[in-house]
């Protein structure tokens, strides 16, 4: 092969990394030996090594297919959604803020999304707060666990230690003085709480950002986020045990309070970053959210649909679900119904704080 | 390292795919490009696709290609390294120091080893293909500890010492998708994602696993089943729950029942959920097939 045949063959790989699929250097690598031990005869076997190289899972591949035919036919790539290009970033708070293209429409009244964004920062008060109080005090005992992967011996264990009593025996000419036992060890699972602090979540952002302090404060593994326009991590903020410290600390990274509501972008945005996805597997997810969306439902069903492949639960808490006779109408609410584990109540940290309580009783 | 690989005298996905329908396995051309390049480049191979697409039927079949025993280890939550691996066997063990008295005795000599399947890879010295199935029911500890053995085919054990492969195995994986694989493990095996088969391939596939049943009967079975898999179900059936259909209706056939009603009778071979049932039930008469056969 010439330099210039192997051009488009070494501009594939970053062009699929650039739409957010992760590659690495070792399956370029593969990639093209693939297509070496192939032959190739046309088109499509560079198009199938590819896929199977790059591990392209079926919802992509109309992504992948835009791609590989701007890379290697020339022909002009088309948006694989609308949402790719005005994605937002995920944003953790390092002070510098950016604008994003704000929407020209004017906000309705009522319960409605807004979907300009307006950057507007806040300052939390600390104050005595019954349900974060509760949070810390009850969590440790009440968030779920998981079975650790490692065993350790107890006095009463669900299954005998067979190889440390027969080690026992041996050093004891075969002489058995007491049946050791193991048992799975047990470890909290990682709580993800991701609060949105868009306008029609108003009343509640605040006492929620608490409530986060609480959770990260009482867990052992614990991430919190707020979605609106951006996302925005917070766990590193309200690592510091003084709510008084930490709450300022944390207001001041979101900078997007009351702002419009683009949580299927934000949620994507969270996904796309390696680390934050990370962070969701195996979690008990919770969301505190309206979910009013002026995105695209289509982005939130997506995103929400991915998560909950990676985690072990989500939760969906909306304040609208306060009333006995609330049933979710959005078109996006409509459309992740099938996946949430529990569609709850969000409309005061309290009932937060119970979500928070009854996995224990759940599990 | 661009040149054409021959692994057991196949030097081309044609060849594979021709071999693999010798095996009784219809495969269609990306599948057998992705196994041809896993065998090819030395990778492990992971299928994905829904429940009953022949994800396991594959591998195995690549096994028969391939001439190698096929050894599985089914995943299952909680799975460790004790069934996965090796174990001591214990009771054995601890007669052998009550017999032995005063000699000495080692305990840790190959009499007392119980291999678990993939030391019993490792160990096969004319290679074997690997099969772990639903890898996405183990816990994401076991796919970590996975990775690690993919990677250098070794397992160390401590009382004796570290075992290498005499011939790396062929390494298959299967997932029926209900969680996403870590991306660690999926960019080191040459993925395939199984599709529902073509309607021609599915009743080639019908014809080949269920000898009994005529063409036409197969070509209306393929037919419904792909208006079946278009219905909100629970559980759409799958190729396996195609053959087995075709072949409970042709043999309710055989015993005097007429067409259309021994496909509606055999219905409980295809759809095995009481909701899809009793959502079905109204619609059914609209997507059996009328006149077969």
């Amino acid at each position: 092969m010439t330099p210039r045949a192997l051009d488009p063959f070494l501009r594939f790989a970053p062009s699929l990394r650039q739409a957010g699929f992760a590659v690495s250097p070792d399956q370029t690598v593969d990639f093209i030996a693939a297509v070496g031990v192939l032959g190739p005869r046309d088109m499509t076997d560079i198009w199938r090594a590819g896929r199977a190289l790059f591990a392209v899972p079926p919802e992509r591949v109309a992504e992948y297919d835009a791609i590989f035919r701007a890379v290697f036919l020339d022909q002009v790539i088309r948006a694989p959604t609308e949402t790719e290009d005005e994605e937002s970033e995920a944003h953790e708070p390092t002070g510098g803020t950016q604008d994003i293209e704000a929407g020209d429409e004017e906000s309705e009244a009522g319960a409605d999304a807004t979907e300009a964004e307006r950057l507007t920062s806040r300052s939390i008060a600390s104050r005595d707060d019954a349900a974060a109080a509760r949070l810390l005090r009850q969590a440790p005992a009440a968030l779920p666990r998981r079975l650790s992967y490692r065993r350790r011996a107890t006095p009463h264990g669900d299954r005998m230690d067979l190889r440390r009593t027969l080690r026992e025996a041996a050093r004891r000419d075969g002489e058995v003085l007491r049946l050791h036992e193991t048992r799975r060890k047990s470890r909290q699972r990682r709580v993800l709480l991701l609060i949105d602090v868009s306008g029609s979540m108003k009343a509640q952002s605040e006492g929620m950002i608490r409530l986060g302090h609480a959770l990260v404060q009482a867990a052992d593994r614990a991430e919190v986020f707020t979605l609106g326009t951006r996302l925005t991590r917070i766990t590193a903020a309200l690592k510091p045990a003084d709510a008084e410290q930490a709450l300022p600390r944390a207001a001041a990274a979101v900078a997007d309070f009351d702002g419009g509501t683009r949580i299927g972008e934000a949620l994507q945005a969270f996904l796309a970053v390696p680390r934050y996805a990370g962070f969701a597997r195996g979690a008990a997810v919770t969301v505190v959210s309206d979910g009013l969306e002026r995105g695209s439902p289509a982005a939130m069903a997506d995103a929400v649909n991915r998560l909950s492949r990676i985690a072990w639960r989500v939760d969906w808490l909306s304040p609208l679900a306060a009333d006995p006779h609330y049933a979710p109408r959005t078109a996006g609410l409509q459309m992740i119904l099938p996946v949430l584990d529990h569609l709850g109540d969000g409309a005061s940290p309290g009932r937060v704080a119970d979500h928070f309580l009854e996995y224990a009783r759940r599990k | 390292m661009v040149t054409r690989a021959t692994i057991a005298g196949i030097s081309s996905p044609a060849e594979l795919q021709t071999a693999l329908d010798g095996a009784q396995y219809i495969a269609d051309d990306a599948l057998a490009t992705a196994a041809y390049l896993a065998l090819a480049l030395g990778k492990p191979l992971l299928l994905e696709g829904a429940p009953g697409v022949g994800k396991t039927e594959a591998a195995k079949a690549l096994g028969g290609v391939l001439g190698r025993s096929v050894i599985r280890l089914q995943c299952y939550e909680g799975i460790d390294a004790a069934s996965a691996l090796y174990e001591w066997n214990y009771p054995r063990q601890m007669l052998a120091i009550r017999q032995a008295g005063q000699d000495y005795v080692n305990l840790y000599s190959e009499d007392y080893l119980l291999e678990r399947p993939l030391l019993t890879a490792l160990r096969n010295p004319t290679g074997t293909l690997l099969l772990i199935d639903e890898i996405d029911r183990a816990d994401h500890e076991f796919e970590a500890f996975l990775l690690e053995f993919l990677s250098d085919f070794t397992i160390s054990i401590p009382e004796t010492g570290t075992v290498r492969a005499v011939q790396p195995p062929v390494v298959a994986l299967t997932s029926n998708r209900t969680r996403d694989l870590h991306e660690a493990l999926r960019r080191r095996c040459v993925y395939h994602w199984i599709d529902y088969p073509s309607p021609e391939l599915e009743a080639r596939i019908v014809m080949t696993r269920a000898s009994r049943v005529a063409e036409a009967t197969a070509q209306a079975v393929v037919a419904s089943v792909g208006l079946l898999r278009q219905e909100p179900l629970a559980k759409p059936p799958g190729v396996a729950e195609t053959v087995e259909w075709a072949e409970a209706a042709t043999l309710l056939n055989a015993q005097g029942a007429r067409w259309p009603d021994a496909f509606a009778r055999a219905i409980g071979v295809a759809l095995k959920d009481h909701d899809d049932l009793s959502y079905m039930r109204d619609r059914l008469a609209a997507i059996l097939p009328g006149e077969a056969a």
